[in-house]
């Protein structure tokens, strides 16, 4: 089927119209019995494997099954931080896959993701910050990813708003900048693939609930029995975040994960003050403002496991503490909104992208508090694993055996994030 | 802010406790018998149950001790709480 276009001059002409002639952005298919390939959880990452499998695999008789409703999960409750500056050689290759297919993404989908490469700058406050931050940009610059040292100074300039005085309980004694980091709209990055893949054919069924998987008896992937009936398939991809352990013990398949409530928080919304995003790990701060003018900002997971998408009032209570030492101007401004997301957490704080233990099964999990930013990469490689029944050289290493062979990418060392 | 039942204090706020994962599990007695999937089982493999939990906390600004806890991770609603060594009820 054809589909509209969006441009400035589309949305001109279906002004002249007062907006009554725009179409539905995909439709809303009754499950067919069968399938080549399933994607289980309708958020970016899953919808963007259901895109790149139609796109570039050719696989366009394919299905994303949500349990609930597009954007409802992670993808519209995460703070749209990103940034590919991350220590270790294969988590580089990872990220900055993501950031590139972030630069052109908008142009890819025709689909207005909103993609601000305004630059990231991540807060140093200890000596060891500041050797942690050195580390990771030297790191960084020898795997092509862009990251320099910024003075106090120099933050400010970057970041106005920023008290550098030493006034404060951790004063910034620098800060680590990616330049070609930034935000993104988070719910148009899930609707702008679900758009894309719809007119590709992909069938995305939200409401319907998988309830268990099908073997035959090899033991490999027959088929799924969902909410809404049964469906055959040989290929089934995972991409369930918080509820990933659920969804995968229907097939038997246990994983190293543990989800956590991870909260953030809006204030009311206020005129462009402030023009980059500020990551402190150490005080727990992560903020940036949104086109429609509200502070985006995140807060720490809770300390227990708990899949009720909400957390704790102290833990924002301990950002809006540091944010409020950070950014003094920013004291009297009243909250908005806050809610949490179930984030499902690896031992070494990097994903899994892999093919499992079951034939026909793959898993894509354990973003922790990052997977926003990887959406694209994620989804790209995620839907070369499922195509090809291998991974793509970027993601073999985020595989399920590492644990058992030790070999870990413990990007929560690296990172020096208080966990 | 969760309000956590200590055997010993009573109930008390969450911030007076440190969460300690879940709970019983075993330490390996002999651990050079242990192979690889039994040490991958032990280091890193968790239940991250959907609904009740045994789990361990610590009244760390209160009594200092350590005890177990049931708690439904769909509500974060608890269901009891009892001494280390105890078996779950
Ligand atoms: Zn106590």
């Amino acid at each position: 089927m054809t589909r509209q276009r969006f441009s400035a001059l589309s949305l001109f002409l279906r002004g002249l119209s007062r907006h009554r002639s725009w179409q539905i952005q995909w439709r809303k298919p009754t499950p067919k019995p069968a399938y080549d390939a399933v994607i289980v959880g309708g958020g970016g990452h899953g919808l963007g494997a259901a895109y790149y499998l139609a796109a570039e695999h050719g696989m366009t008789n394919i299905a994303v099954l949500e349990k609930s409703w597009i954007g409802g999960g992670n993808t519209g409750r995460n703070t749209t931080i990103i940034r590919s500056n991350y220590l270790f050689d294969e988590s580089a290759a990872l990220y900055d896959h993501s950031v590139k297919l972030w630069e052109d993404l908008a142009q890819v989908l025709n689909y207005n993701v909103m993609f601000s490469p305004r630059g990231v700058m991540m807060l140093a406050h200890t000596v060891h910050d500041m050797q942690s931050a050195q580390r990771h940009i030297h790191a960084n610059r020898c795997n092509g990813v862009d990251n320099e040292w910024l003075t106090p100074e120099q933050a400010k300039e970057f970041c106005p708003a920023l008290n550098i005085g030493s006034n404060i309980r951790y004063p910034v004694l620098g800060a680590a900048l990616q330049r070609r980091g930034g935000t993104a709209r988070h719910d148009a990055v899930a609707w702008g693939y679900a758009r894309a893949a719809d007119a590709l054919g992909v069938d995305i069924i939200e409401n319907c609930e998988v309830t268990g998987m099908i073997r035959d008896p090899s033991g490999a992937i027959a088929g799924l029995e969902t909410s809404r009936g049964e469906i055959r398939t040989r290929k089934v991809g995972v991409s369930a975040a918080g509820n990933t352990s659920v969804v995968m013990r229907l097939a038997g398949v246990d994983l190293p994960l543990e989800s956590y409530p991870l909260q953030a928080l809006v204030s009311e919304p206020i005129k462009p003050v402030f023009p980059c995003v500020v990551m402190s790990n150490t005080v727990h701060a992560y903020i940036s403002q949104s086109d429609k003018g509200e502070l985006v900002i995140g807060a720490g997971t809770d300390a227990y496991t708990s899949y009720t998408q909400r957390g704790a009032l102290h833990i924002n209570n301990h950002t809006l503490d540091a944010i409020c030492e950070l950014f003094p101007m920013f004291r009297r401004m009243r909250m908005l909104r806050n809610w949490g997301g179930i984030v499902d957490v690896t031992p070494d704080r990097s994903p899994i992208i892999a093919k499992t233990p079951v034939p026909g099964l793959y898993v894509n999990c354990g973003w922790g508090t990052g997977g926003f930013k990887a959406t694209p990469g994620s989804a790209h490689v995620f839907a070369w694993t499922i195509a090809r029944d291998e991974p793509h050289p970027i993601n073999a290493a985020f595989n399920i055996e590492r644990f058992r062979e030790g070999r870990l990418i413990g990007e929560a060392a690296a990172a020096a994030v208080a966990h | 802010m969760l309000i956590i039942d200590c055997p010993y204090c009573g109930k008390r706020p969450e911030i007076e406790f440190s969460y300690g994962g879940q709970a019983h599990i075993a330490r390996p007695v002999q651990p050079a018998d242990y192979d690889d999937e039994q040490w991958t089982g032990f280091l890193y493999m968790r239940s991250n149950e959907r609904g009740m939990r045994a789990e361990r906390w610590r009244h760390v600004r209160g009594c200092g001790r350590f005890f177990n806890a049931l708690r439904d991770t769909t509500t974060d609603q608890f269901h009891g709480s009892y001494k280390v060594g105890e078996p779950r009820p």
